[in-house]
C-alpha cells in the first residue's frame, strides 16, 4: 500500500495498523518523535548494564558471573541494534552517545539508582526486566517496521533475562533467613521506582507515542499488566509488596498508592542518586575506547 | 569508511530468510563478526545473509495500466454465477 504523503492521511494510515519503512516518506513530527523515543530506549539499554556490571566480580558463583556477563553483553547488543535504527532515521550513533554523556538525552528512571546487595541484582533482573518487557512487547506492533523487527530479538532475550532473575531470587528465598531478607529489602527499595517505571497515567489518546502508534498501549495499561502478572508471583514466595493500599478490585483493576511523580521527574532529568557517577563512567570509556573505533574504521 | 549491511536470518533449514536488522561495518568480514554476535549467539539462526545496502534494488511501484486481474484470485468472482448455475440446475 502507498504511504500517504500528507500528515493527516499518514496519521490515519498508522492508526489503522499501517507500517512504515526507512525509505518511506514520513512527517517530520513523526520522525522526531521516533528518534526521541528509540534513542531513549537505546540509552537505557546501554546505561542499564552499569548497575549489573558492578556485580560481575561480586556474583556469588562462577555460573552467576557468567550469566550476568552474558546478560550485560545482550543489553549492550540491544543498544547497538537500537542506535542503528536511530541512525537510519537521521541521527548518528556518535551524536546519540555525545548527547547521552552530556546529559542532554534521557534514560530510564530505574538505571539511576544504586544496587546495594545481590538481592538488588535479582530484583532488577526479574522485576525491572519484567516491567521492561511489558513496554517492549507493546513495540512489536510499532508503526515503524524496522524498530518492530529488532524488538522480536530483544523481547526474546529479555524473557530469558527474567528467567535468570527469577532463578537468582528463588535461590535466595529458599536459602537462609538473611538471604530472604536481602530480597525483601531490595524489593522495598525498588518498588517505588518500579511503580513509576511505566510513566504517569496520561490517557493513551493524549500520549503522542500512542497517537503515532509508536507504542500500542497506554502507561496505565502497562502498569496494570505488570501488577496483574507479578504481584501474585511476588506474594507466592512469601515476600511482601511494600504498599498497604495495593489491592485488586472486584472488577480486576489494581489500586495502589500514587507513585511519586516528582521523584520520577527529578531522577530522569539527571538528578538520580547514581546519575552523575554512571554518566562519568560512560564518558571515560567513550574517550578511552576511541582508539578501537578509529582502528576499526581505518581498516 | 563504513557501510550498512542488511542482515537476513534463517531460523531453520528450508525456511525463508527474513530481514532481521542491520550492522555498520568497514567491510564484509567485520560485518560477519558483528552479525554472528547479534543474530547467532544462541543458535537462533542456522544461516545469515549479509547484503551491502547499496546492492539492494528497491522495487515499490506497481502499475496496473492494463488491468491484469485475470492473473489474480480477485479477478474471478464466481459467487453470483455459481448461484445462478445452481438455481438453473435446481440444486440450490
Amino acid at each position: 500500500m502507498e504511504i500517504p504523503r500528507d500528515e493527516q492521511a499518514f496519521l490515519e494510515y498508522v492508526q489503522s495498523g499501517g507500517q512504515v519503512e526507512t525509505t518511506d516518506w514520513m512527517p517530520d513530527g513523526y520522525r522526531a518523535k521516533l528518534i526521541k523515543f528509540i534513542e531513549m530506549h537505546g540509552n537505557s539499554e546501554l546505561m542499564g548494564v552499569l548497575p549489573e556490571r558492578e556485580w560481575i566480580l561480586r556474583a556469588p558463583t562462577l555460573q552467576r558471573k557468567l550469566a550476568l556477563t552474558a546478560k550485560v553483553q545482550d543489553e549492550v547488543g540491544h543498544s547497538q541494534l537500537i542506535y542503528r535504527v536511530v541512525e537510519d532515521l537521521g541521527k548518528t550513533r556518535e551524536q546519540c552517545l555525545a548527547d547521552l554523556v552530556s546529559g542532554k538525552s534521557k534514560f530510564h528512571n530505574v538505571f539511576h539508582y544504586p544496587t546495594k546487595t545481590w538481592g538488588d541484582v535479582g530484583v532488577i533482573a526479574w522485576l525491572v526486566d519484567a516491567a521492561a518487557i511489558i513496554s517492549q512487547k507493546a513495540l512489536l506492533k510499532c508503526s515503524y517496521a524496522p524498530y518492530a523487527r529488532i524488538m522480536k530479538k530483544i523481547c526474546w532475550e529479555e524473557s530469558f533475562h527474567i528467567l535468570h532473575g527469577r532463578d537468582v531470587i528463588l535461590a535466595m528465598v529458599t536459602g537462609t533467613l538473611e538471604q530472604f531478607e536481602l530480597v525483601q529489602e531490595a524489593l522495598d527499595r525498588w518498588w517505588g521506582p518500579l511503580m513509576q517505571f511505566h510513566g504517569n497515567p496520561i490517557p493513551r489518546e493524549e500520549d503522542p507515542m500512542f497517537v503515532w502508534r509508536i507504542k500500542s498501549q497506554g502507561n496505565e495499561e502497562a502498569r496494570q499488566q505488570f501488577l496483574d502478572g507479578y504481584v501474585p508471583q511476588i506474594r507466592e514466595l512469601g515476600l511482601e509488596v511494600p504498599d498497604p493500599k495495593l489491592r485488586k478490585r472486584d472488577d480486576g483493576v489494581w489500586e495502589y498508592t500514587e507513585p511519586d511523580w516528582d521523584e520520577l521527574r527529578h531522577v530522569v532529568t539527571g538528578h538520580g542518586p547514581k546519575t552523575e557517577e554512571r554518566l562519568a563512567f560512560r564518558r571515560r570509556f567513550l574517550e578511552q575506547e576511541q582508539w578501537v573505533r578509529d582502528t576499526v574504521l581505518a581498516a | 569508511m563504513s557501510d550498512v549491511f542488511e542482515v537476513f536470518r534463517q531460523e531453520r533449514r528450508g525456511q525463508p530468510f527474513e530481514h532481521a536488522g542491520s550492522v555498520v561495518a568497514p567491510d564484509a568480514d567485520f560485518a560477519e563478526v558483528w552479525a554472528r554476535e547479534q543474530y547467532g549467539r544462541r543458535g537462533e539462526s542456522v544461516a545469515l545473509w549479509l547484503v551491502p545496502r547499496g546492492a539492494i534494488r528497491d522495487v515499490e511501484e506497481w502499475a496496473d495500466e492494463f488491468d491484469l486481474k485475470y492473473r489474480r484470485v480477485d479477478g474471478y468472482s464466481i459467487k453470483a454465477r455459481l448461484k445462478e448455475a445452481r438455481e438453473r440446475a435446481g440444486t440450490a
